[in-house]
């Protein structure tokens, strides 16, 4: 299932009559992010959610905020190996990026960004992963043998990077085959 | 018997000093009057900090003689400082009445900050009333004012999240043709709280050295982003505004207890960390962005 998150909006319902877009200090963040949570867990029957995470109608985010939210959103995500939960960010800008990439540098976490038609993954990644994100991001769908070909490295290293991949909720798996992050039917 | 504090005629973090050193020793309850009648003008820095005096003289409310000069009196009015200078001294003198809202030429007047809520009026308020200003009259990229938003909010949370109670805070442009040549963009912010010392020491971060005191509790929350909170994340405030002061040539000084630590760049000579000052509670931080050279 997937569920789209209007930070904006989420924002100023936490505040209540705030005027103001911006995220920032470290307790909005945390309610902002307990309500991410309590949201997804009620709209995850079967284990697996995908939360679009928009800030189109945030003007910025401050390093508290951005940690509290972004940082322990997707520690969190990583560490439950037995419930997927998949975030794909949409609507950041230059205005939000430098706190975001500062806390994805501090704690080497990386996420999943709509930029244009397409996503990317932003943050920290290993050479490995990178090549192996780059090869699912072209095929759309791979398994590991296919991409090991296709990569011209060992099969054996570009599944662990997959499958690295995978566990840190940066690409999803369906069987033996790995896809980009994508809204769920 | 009152002892008179003499306020100096320019006061700003460093003249600010003057005024401890004379305070020092007093006992917390000695009568004290602040004799600022011969003061011309005041940083940011030394409204907010003279706010704190006021604040951690509790308990013997001193008294403070206000500005003789008209202009003087006038832009601490529009600073609201005698708003709040009323709720921690006893005025004596010619106090005028409170500006009416907007009609302050101040980018950000004194406001309180004691709670979240604080945080997010203080940096809508600048998104909204200062942006223009400092871009237009700094030169400062218009997208880099959001780190300067982003600064603001994190100094001023440092106070919710460590003082252990409410502090000011104020944003002003001015010329500081005689340091600098140029136009600069002030913030301070100032808290009579529990200071860094004090906020380190209740999680035990005392340094595995004989070492530990105010100016080793400022190297290690401003230098190495040591907090009183053990979470991962945490002290990451100051270190993304030590990031974005090295991009902007910015300028970052932290006075905490007896000890004041600095982030000095090129232009300025300010020593890096000043020991055995006169004890003040809480903290007081300044940040100082320079007009850009490129213009």
């Amino acid at each position: 299932m997937t569920n789209h998150i209007d930070l904006g909006l989420m924002l100023r319902q936490t505040l209540s009559a705030s005027l103001y877009s911006n995220l920032v200090t470290r307790p909005t963040g945390r309610a902002v992010r307990t309500q991410i949570e309590r949201l997804l867990e009620s709209a995850r029957p079967d284990g697996h959610a995908l939360a679009i995470i928009d800030f189109t109608h945030v003007s910025m985010i401050d390093f508290s905020c951005a940690d509290e939210i972004i940082a322990k959103l997707l520690q969190t995500s990583v560490a439950h190996p037995t419930l997927e939960s998949y975030y794909l960010f949409r609507g950041m800008n230059e205005d939000h990026w430098s706190a975001i990439e500062t806390v994805l540098e501090r704690h080497g976490l990386a996420l999943v960004v709509e930029l244009g038609d397409g996503v990317e993954i932003v943050g920290v990644l290993a050479d490995g992963e990178r090549r192996a994100w780059e090869g699912i991001k072209r095929r759309g769908r791979a398994v590991p043998a296919d991409l090991a070909v296709e990569l011209g490295e060992p099969e054996s290293d570009v599944g662990a990077a997959l499958d690295g991949l995978w566990r840190r909720r940066l690409i999803m798996r369906h069987g033996d085959a790995y896809t980009p992050v994508r809204e769920l039917a | 018997m009152t002892t008179v504090i003499k306020v100096p005629q320019s006061l700003d973090e460093h003249s600010f000093e003057q005024v401890l050193e004379q305070v020092a020793g007093l006992p917390e309850d000695a009568k004290m009057l602040l004799d600022a009648r011969h003061t011309k003008w005041a940083s940011p820095y030394g409204l907010a900090a003279m706010l704190t005096l006021g604040q951690s003289r509790a308990a013997a409310k001193a008294t403070f003689a206000v500005p003789d000069a008209d202009e003087t009196l006038s832009y601490w009015n529009r600073a609201n400082f005698f708003f709040y200078a009323a709720d921690v001294f006893d005025l004596q003198g010619v106090v005028p009445r409170r500006s009416p809202a907007g009609e302050s030429q101040v980018l950000l007047p004194l406001t309180p900050v004691a709670k979240t809520e604080d945080v997010h009026e203080v940096v809508g308020h600048l998104q909204q009333q200062a942006q223009q200003i400092i871009a237009t009259e700094l030169g400062i990229d218009p997208k880099a004012i959001v780190g300067f938003a982003m600064t603001l909010s994190e100094v001023c949370q440092n106070i919710i999240e460590h003082a252990g109670c409410g502090g000011w805070v104020m944003v002003q442009t001015y010329d500081w043709r005689k340091r600098l040549g140029k136009r600069v963009v002030v913030i301070a912010v100032c808290d009579a709280g529990v200071g860094f010392r004090g906020s380190l020491e209740t999680a035990g971060h005392r340094a595995p050295t004989d070492r530990w005191d105010d100016a080793a509790a400022l190297e290690a929350a401003v230098m190495r982003g040591v907090s009183r909170f053990r979470e991962a994340g945490r002290g990451q405030g100051l270190a993304g505004v030590r990031k974005y002061l090295a991009r902007w040539k910015g300028k970052l000084s932290v006075r905490s207890g007896t000890a004041r630590i600095a982030i000095v760049p090129d232009w300025d000579d300010d020593a890096p960390l000043l020991e055995n000052m006169p004890q003040f509670p809480g903290a007081q931080i300044q940040v100082t962005i320079p007009e850009q050279a490129h213009r």
